[in-house]
């Protein structure tokens, strides 16, 4: 059974999300709801670590702590490095290639839920097949927002 | 000198209203001459609320000279509050702007209408020639009439093909309108007024009536003064008229009214207070919805809010064992965080419990602007004319042959831009022209530091109409002046979908022309045409603005079709739809279990509540294919700011009775300004004492964004929470330039993720005596 690399690879993926989203946030203080949303969406996606944690163990995966966070001085230097480039046009191209790199993460997280599910039925694992129904529909949350955002934001970074 | 008696006294003598009755007629009146000078009255309604109060002005000379209650409209059956009584003294105010004013070496100053509009549309077209159509921001009110926002939603979406129209609106009516989107799958209020009197039971969910809506509130009052009186709820941090009347007064901590609302659902599908026969015809997401609050006990929720589990039963048992229940929301809930996942608990509470559509079961999802609800239906906030939906090709398509253009000139590839995004862009510098009507942003928008510095950017051409020099038209480029209620003609609907016309009763001042004007001849000038080169704009006066309107609106929810001026002088307030079926408008909607939500009809396909992502229209026709009502769940999580060591208190902003928004008409009523001059804090006695503070002492509060200073009051809020007035600006202080008056200089810039509201009750505050 390599359900545990399966549940090690989700928890790492998950992790690299919330960590990333907390740096768009940082890095986009003056995108208002990008920097208030992404640390719900990021302690959503440290939640899903934490709800892997007790099965990985049962599969001899170390899915180690949620955290992993990046605030501190370095959060502090982007902060106040968006602040100052919050109204130069050219933060409308940053916050794209941003959100392009969350999408790309989240995607990632997905399809991994996707293939642990399978995994959790075939296995008849019901505990770790909760989880995955339980936490999935959070990380397609995440990607439909990551979508609507990059809507938003594309017609006017590019045309004016 | 003592105070009017309706300034001590707003709601004035009681007349008792049992349950089922009419409500007996109260005419109030005031007038400054003898009844017998008055020449002529005038047919008009509020517009410095949303309750759209009918009402006369009295004109003599020229000039208005006062105003008395229509007796036989359905909305005030004669009354009027405080506002309506004084404030259209304004109008005559000799600090009026009576001309054009443009921006030379500095300083604004006079010009005609020739150079100050050919400024405006030279501007226009060498921005659209050199960067396009998405440079242009068009940031528009809640107090002009139907046919103006029509006019600027045609000239602003396909004159120029900007997604970038929004109003103020967005502070006040954003979340009402989502709400419904969310639950119905289109804007459009369910209820009546007159469901006032028919319930036995009003909730009332940051909602403080008595001060946004005084006359709706006198109905409340006199059906408690009748012999069978309604019981009442009220949701409110703080003890406001409403509250010490209510039977029950829940007073959760600011930003957790989701998670109470989440706890009265989780009860009444928990104690099987849900009419399952109902919920099973006519709406989809029950599950969802039992899952998603299935937590949410009132322990758990006692913990967030502050509010005592058992408080929280004893609410939810009322409103559970309610058999004419009404629900009114504003904006304690609205700004703040939570906002639409709270307000559509409100709407889940009445599908739940089968309470629509029939006398003394709706749902009122207020605004608190006069005519916030016409810029719903006109599309000149975010959304497009009609209540069509931006996702639907379709509808697109239908809107692009109503007005002969290409559906690609209209934007439609994503929801319209909404206020906070629009001056977002502005201070990026991808917005460079930005037109306001009739609203005083750099007063009324959060976090005032960063909105003066937006609108002093000289790459920014900003052009400003209204009826005084705000501080917002004090850093125009271009000032028009602009006419107001009683000098020009228009509709407007009120909060219930009633319908109103007001006509000119006397000229402008000066040079002063109606808005609808300004913008005709915008238009004009930038040629606008269709896509047979014939004039975009084919309507040249209201009435023809209002014919116009109808036609985009037929066969929609709101329906203007059966409408027609002759009819509302006739006939007073009417509710749309009015249609050829429905020729004397509509009470209440949804009354057959009937929604606007089918697929190919429905205004809005949703979004997700936490995040505001977009619902696409595949997902939407799958979970809802037969149209019927949504039940939509959305958990709690903490708000983006919460109070700590440094800042100890929960800041909340909010209004008196006596005011309305930046106070540029209430203040210049004498009544009104004597009755609330100046700001003031209010803080909790336990506050107080910790701050060193007693009752009148001048104290600041400071935010990480700003400082406000002014004299506190002691009690009638609770503990952790300090309340400050946001009406108050700086054009009638002897400008030392301190900006330490507008509450907005301590507010957080955010928004709810759905609504896009921004959270004025939101953020964290400490309270100091001031040196």
């Amino acid at each position: 059974v390599k359900l545990g690399i399966a549940i090690g690879e989700v928890a790492d993926a998950e992790r690299r999300l919330a960590t990333e989203l907390e740096r768009v946030g940082e890095r986009h203080e003056a995108d208002h709801d990008v920097h208030h949303l992404s640390s719900t969406l990021a302690s959503i996606s440290r939640a899903h670590v934490e709800a892997l944690a007790p099965i990985g163990e049962r599969y001899g995966s170390e899915v180690g702590d949620a955290d992993g966070g990046t605030s501190g001085v370095l959060g502090t230097v982007r902060e106040k490095a968006s602040e100052l480039t919050g109204r130069r046009p050219e933060a409308g191209l940053l916050l794209l290639r941003d959100l392009r790199e969350l999408f790309l993460l989240a995607s990632e997280v997905s399809i991994g839920w996707t293939a642990l599910g399978q995994g959790a039925q075939a296995a008849r694992d019901r505990e770790l097949l909760d989880v995955v129904s339980r936490c999935h529909p959070d990380t397609l949350r995440q990607l439909k927002w990551v979508t609507t955002r990059i809507k938003q934001a594309a017609p006017q970074v590019l045309v004016s | 000198v003592a105070a009017p008696e309706r300034i001590e006294n707003p709601w004035g003598e009681r007349t008792p209203l049992a349950a089922g009755a009419d409500w007996p007629e109260r005419v109030d009146a005031h007038l400054t001459v003898g009844e017998g000078e008055v020449e002529r009255w005038v047919r008009a309604a509020s517009i410095l609320h949303s309750d759209g109060d009918a009402y006369d002005l009295a004109v003599a000379d020229g000039r208005i000279v006062g105003v008395r209650g229509r007796a036989d409209d359905r909305v005030n059956r004669g009354r009027l509050g405080p506002k309506d009584l004084y404030g259209w003294q304004a109008n005559h105010s000799p600090d009026r702007l009576t001309r054009p004013l443009v921006r030379a070496g500095g300083a604004l100053e006079p010009a005609d209408w020739d150079t100050a509009m050919g400024l405006v549309a030279g501007r226009s077209k060498e921005l659209l020639a050199e960067a396009g159509a998405s440079t242009f921001g068009f940031y528009t009110t809640g107090q002009l009439f139907l046919e103006e926002y029509y006019a600027q939603a045609l000239i602003a979406r396909a004159g120029i093909g900007t997604n970038h129209v929004d109003g103020n609106t967005r502070l006040c009516t954003a979340t009402a309108a989502e709400a419904l989107k969310e639950s119905f799958a289109c804007d459009g209020q369910p209820g009546s007024y007159d469901d006032v009197n028919h319930a036995d039971t009003i909730a009332l969910y940051g909602h403080n009536m008595a001060a946004t809506q005084p006359v709706l509130w006198m109905r409340v009052l006199d059906r408690r003064a009748g012999p069978d009186p309604p019981l009442l709820i009220a949701v409110d941090p703080r003890a406001t008229p409403v509250a010490r009347e209510a039977d029950i007064h829940l007073a959760p901590k600011p930003g957790t009214n989701l998670a109470l609302l989440n706890a009265i659902v989780h009860e009444l599908i928990e104690r099987g207070w849900v009419d399952r026969s109902y919920v099973d015809a006519h709406t989809v997401g029950f599950e969802e919805l039992q899952q998603a609050t299935a937590g949410c006990t009132p322990e758990w929720a006692a913990d967030i809010c502050g509010v005592p589990a058992a408080d929280i039963r004893r609410a939810s048992e009322a409103i559970g064992s309610a058999e004419r229940l009404l629900s009114t929301v504003l904006q304690g809930v609205y700004q703040s965080h939570g906002a639409t996942g709270a307000a559509v608990q409100v709407n889940n509470v009445h599908l739940l419990r089968g309470m629509l559509g029939r006398p003394g079961c709706g749902v009122l999802q207020m605004n608190g602007q006069p005519t916030a609800e016409n810029t719903r239906e006109c599309g000149a906030n975010g959304d497009l004319p009609g209540f069509r939906n931006w996702q639907n090709d379709t509808h697109v398509e239908e809107l692009a042959r109503i007005w002969n253009v290409d559906p690609l000139q209209i934007p439609h590839w994503v929801e319209p831009t909404h206020a906070m995004e629009i001056f977002r862009y502005c201070e990026q510098g991808s917005i460079r022209f930005l037109w306001i009507t009739c609203t005083n942003p750099a007063v009324s928008l959060p976090e005032l530091a960063r909105i003066r510095s937006i609108l002093e950017q000289e790459r920014l051409f900003v052009v400003v109409q209204d009826i005084f020099m705000t501080e917002t038209a004090e850093l125009a480029d271009v000032v028009l002046p602009a006419a107001t209620l009683g000098e020009k003609t228009g509709t407007f609907t009120n909060a219930d979908r009633t319908v109103h016309l007001a006509e000119a009763a006397v000229e402008p001042p000066g040079e002063a022309r109606p808005d609808l004007e300004s913008l005709l001849d915008y238009a004009r000038r930038m040629g606008f045409t269709d896509r047979d080169g014939a004039p975009l704009v084919k309507f040249g006066d209201p009435e023809s603005a209002f014919e116009a309107w109808k036609e985009c609106s037929r066969g929609r929810p709101c329906d203007y079709s059966g409408l027609t001026y002759g009819k509302l002088r006739e006939s007073g307030g009417i509710q749309w739809p009015c249609t050829e079926e429905a020729p004397e408008g509509t009470p209440r909607l949804y009354g057959d279990g009937r929604f606007f939500a089918d697929p190919e009809y429905c205004e809005s396909y949703g979004k997700d509540l936490l995040t505001g992502a977009s619902i696409e229209e595949t997902e939407y026709r799958a979970t809802n294919p037969g149209g019927r009502a949504i039940l939509k769940a959305c958990e709690y999580t903490p708000p983006p700011e919460e109070p700590d060591g440094d800042y100890p208190l929960a800041l909340i902003t909010g209004r008196t009775i006596y005011h309305f928004h930046t106070r540029t008409k209430t203040a210049r009523a004498p009544e009104l300004n004597a009755a609330a001059p100046e700001p003031w804090v209010e803080l909790a006695p336990a506050d107080a004492r910790a701050a060193g503070v007693e009752e009148g002492d001048l104290v600041e509060v400071v935010t990480p964004r700003g400082r406000v200073r002014a004299p506190a009051r002691i009690g009638g809020i609770r503990e952790g929470v300090v309340f400050v007035p946001f009406h108050y600006g700086y054009w009638d202080v002897d400008g030392d330039g301190a900006h330490d008056r507008a509450a907005n200089e301590l507010t957080i810039t955010a928004w709810d993720p759905a609504s896009k509201q921004p959270l004025f009750k939101a953020g964290k505050a400490r309270v100091e005596r001031a040196s």
